[in-house]
């Protein structure tokens, strides 16, 4: 990561009042300007932040921080808190009209993502909400954005409607409405062309859109990397269409995402989902807390635990437990192990997610490659069963054949079996150390619930 | 004060047409800034700390990083004091020489492509989705074409939908050829056969698309490497230039984009795109700065000559032109 997150940035200040009695109200100010910076770094708008900074300024000086024996972790709490709550609650609802098709409307600068969210959404409504969509696509303006658009209608199997680039969006989405309402379908995706928020010809065409069809949604697809224009654009588009909902795209990068609350706390607008790479189901309920602790550089733990348990198979991993515990852990159930791991993600993508990460030693730079994973497989897969029960078989011949069943080193192959014996022998330990502590409630290691 | 009637010289009697299109397409970002920034020297007789505040917010707007903003801030305190400044009206010549100076730094930044005089020239691009590479190659290919030299362009995006026949909309356009595989194909594999048609064809600029792609995506950077790696091989020396697209809108998360890239295709200039909506792009300050990367070319509107050749100069000029002239109604006029 680029840049210090608040509690990296507030040990500083944290460090100089250890020791005192009493934190003074130039301590104080000491750490808002802490926050303040935090903020900026990422990306949250200057006057957003000024307001912010003063709120939680307020709320500080008084009783709260002054008092508190950790004002340090009591200022993050209190930042966390307000952040959270500017955020607003968690709305990934999709309004439905009485009289179908339910209609919306997408829109938003170039580049932002909107007919790859399009898509994304359609697949959405017919596999979390059991609807049928039409895709309509009204880009006509960039250059094989309708091609785009029918690519993943077909990827996704879901009907397409375009009438290519020589006729006006307006007639496009006003014919479109008529074909679902003629099919049947229950919901209307128009995919407009990107464009400035300043070119009044182009918001104009979007206003016309708006008017003939009267959508149920409309919602403004935003590039979770935007700087500090981000006001300008979610305030202009706003004021011309009344927008009713905000996507959150390429939130897998690693940017802190500070526009979130840009726009969040000008257009008072909830952001509903959030796009987390580039497949077609990535699309993903907005959590106000998760995003408040990713502005401040806190790591993601909740989306990490959310992720192992709808990846880990709750009675695998007692019967898990009980081999770990018995000592019988065999390389077959190592195997099986990784297979639910990597079902979570790329692993780089869940490391970051736990707070502190980017600040551990050998973490910070970690970069891991699925690919290594799947060495890791050949090459236990490449074991007689007899050899998966009992590594200790696995002698100087017996790894040459591995090494070359799975296409690997025979140093690959020694290392793995180093790497498990090791973590049998940490298992046991810490099994050890959970009897004599009387701890019952399991293991929390390895991606365990 | 020579640097200010320098650049004044320089552009308010030049016929320029480049400059005129910097202008043009600066006008919202200028509006905006400049009129914030005259108020600011309006509302403020004197140069004191409080001036110095809205300052710093005034370029933090403009998305320059808060790191740069507060050394130039620093920097500014210790001019305004050396030359006893006090008058607000005195200090604009001199903030917007250190903004030239902190992009500049010690010599000045030679902004031109290293096309070859013999063989062919390899152009790569790169960057995150949606900023703006294809249209850009489109741009670029056509101005190429208009300077007498024969254009290949290679559709090296095989995954986003659409991508492919998005570089062939704007290769007709531009009236080059395209070489291209088809969708989900292997990127390597489309720039080695399109190396080998440049060279078949004798092509004097080959300009290769990527799919654009989150730097944080270790496989795929690592595939980005690979694609390089077959140019390299294939052509010595290639490629000649790395460049990287950069949205203007885009924040502080442009730094790890340009670090990133850097790293792994070794990033040799800029092209940042969309000057022309009220985004500032500032951060291209920090990226010169901290990486060492110039920027090469600006994207100002979606026509096919709207790109320009970068100039650290007049990108300045473009955002303080109220400031430097007395009379900025005939700036326009001109």
């Amino acid at each position: 990561m680029a840049f210090e997150g608040l509690a990296d940035r507030l040990q500083g200040s944290i460090q100089k009042i250890r020791g005192k009695g009493k934190v003074n109200e130039s301590d104080v100010k000491e750490m808002m300007r802490e926050v303040r910076l935090a903020l900026l770094e990422a990306d949250v708008n200057f006057k957003v932040v000024k307001n912010f900074v003063k709120r939680v300024s307020e709320r500080a000086v008084g009783q709260e921080v002054m008092k508190s024996l950790t004002p340090g972790q009591q200022i993050i709490k209190v930042v966390k808190e307000e952040l959270t709550e500017l955020m607003g609650g968690e709305q990934s609802q999709i309004a439905v009209s009485k009289r179908p098709p339910t209609v919306i409307m997408m829109v938003g600068l170039q580049g932002a993502g909107k007919t790859t969210t399009t898509g994304k959404l359609a697949n959405l409504l017919r596999k979390k909400h059991n609807r049928k969509p039409l895709l309509v696509a009204a880009d006509i303006y960039r250059p094989a954005a309708i091609k785009q658009l029918e690519t993943l209608g077909n990827q996704l199997d879901l009907p397409v409607f375009s009438m290519g680039d020589q006729v006006s969006p307006i007639d496009i989405a006003r014919q479109g409405i008529e074909k679902a309402k003629e099919d049947h379908l229950d919901y209307v995706l128009i995919d407009t062309a990107g464009r400035l928020h300043v070119d009044e010809t182009l918001m104009d065409e979007l206003k016309q859109i708006k008017e003939l069809s009267s959508p149920d949604e409309i919602f403004l697809v935003v590039d979770a990397m935007t700087g500090q224009d981000a006001v300008n654009v979610a305030q202009n588009f706003d004021e011309a269409l009344g927008v009713t909902g905000v996507v959150l795209t390429k939130l897998d990068g690693d940017t802190r995402g500070g526009a979130a609350l840009s726009i969040r706390a000008v257009t008072e607008k909830p952001i509903k989902f959030v796009g987390m790479g580039e497949k077609m189901d990535a699309l993903e309920a907005f959590h106000p807390e998760r995003m408040a602790s990713r502005i401040l550089g806190m790591g993601d733990m909740l989306s990490l635990i959310e992720k192992a348990q709808t990846n880990i198979d709750e009675e695998k991993a007692k019967e898990m437990e009980k081999k770990l515990r018995t000592a019988t852990f065999t390389l077959d159930d190592f195997l099986e192990q990784l297979g639910q791991v990597k079902q979570m993600g790329p692993l780089d993508e869940l490391i970051k997610m736990i707070p502190g990460a980017n600040k551990m030693k050998g973490l910070d730079n970690l970069q891991v490659d699925g690919k290594q994973l799947g060495h890791v497989e050949a090459i236990i897969q490449s074991m007689t069963n007899a050899e998966k029960e009992q590594p200790e078989i696995i002698n100087a011949s017996r790894r040459k054949r591995i090494a070359r069943g799975s296409g690997r080193t025979i140093q690959e192959v020694n290392r793995l079996l180093k790497q498990f014996e090791e973590m049998k022998k940490m298992m046991k330990q810490m099994t050890n150390m959970q009897q004599k502590g009387k701890k019952r409630g399991g293991f929390n290691f390895p991606f365990m619930k | 004060m020579s640097f200010f009637k320098k650049l004044k010289e320089k552009f308010t009697h030049s016929q320029d047409t480049m400059t005129e299109k910097f202008r043009d397409g600066l006008t919202k970002t200028r509006d905006s800034f400049t009129s914030k920034m005259n108020d600011l020297v309006a509302r403020y007789r004197t140069v004191d700390e409080e001036f110095f505040e809205e300052l710093e917010e005034l370029l933090i707007q403009a998305d320059v990083g808060v790191d740069t903003v507060m050394e130039l801030v620093d920097e500014l305190k210790m001019e305004v004091k050396r030359q006893n400044i006090k008058d607000t009206k005195d200090i604009r010549g001199v903030i917007s020489e250190k903004l030239v100076d902190i992009y500049q730094g010690e010599h000045e930044v030679d902004p031109s492509l290293a096309i070859q005089q013999e063989g062919l020239t390899v152009i790569l691009f790169v960057g995150v989705n949606g900023v703006g590479k294809t249209t850009t190659i489109g741009k670029l290919a056509h101005q190429l074409k208009n300077d007498g030299k024969k254009v290949l362009l290679a559709a090296g995006d095989t995954f986003r939908a659409g991508a492919i026949e998005q570089l062939e909309v704007w290769g007709s356009r531009a009236g080059v050829d395209v070489i291209k595989q088809g969708e989900g194909s292997d990127p390597a594999a489309v720039m080695f056969d399109a190396v080998q048609a440049a060279k078949a064809r004798q092509v004097d600029v080959l300009i290769c698309d990527t799919a654009g792609r989150l730097q944080n995506k270790v496989n795929l950077m690592k595939e980005l490497e690979k694609v390089k790696r077959v140019i390299e091989r294939e052509v010595p020396g290639a490629p000649h230039e790395v460049l990287l697209a950069l949205d203007a809108t885009t924040g502080q998360n442009a730094l790890t984009q340009a670090r990133m890239f850097k790293e792994v295709t070794n990033v040799s200039g800029i092209v940042l795109t969309k000057l022309d909506g009220t985004a500032k792009g500032g951060i291209v300050l920090a990226i010169k700065r901290e990486l060492d990367i110039p920027v090469k070319f600006v994207g100002l509107g979606e026509k096919m000559d709207d790109l320009q050749p970068f100039d650290a100069e007049k990108y300045v000029y473009g955002l303080f032109a109220d400031l430097v002239d007395e009379e900025p109604v005939d700036m326009r006029e001109e």
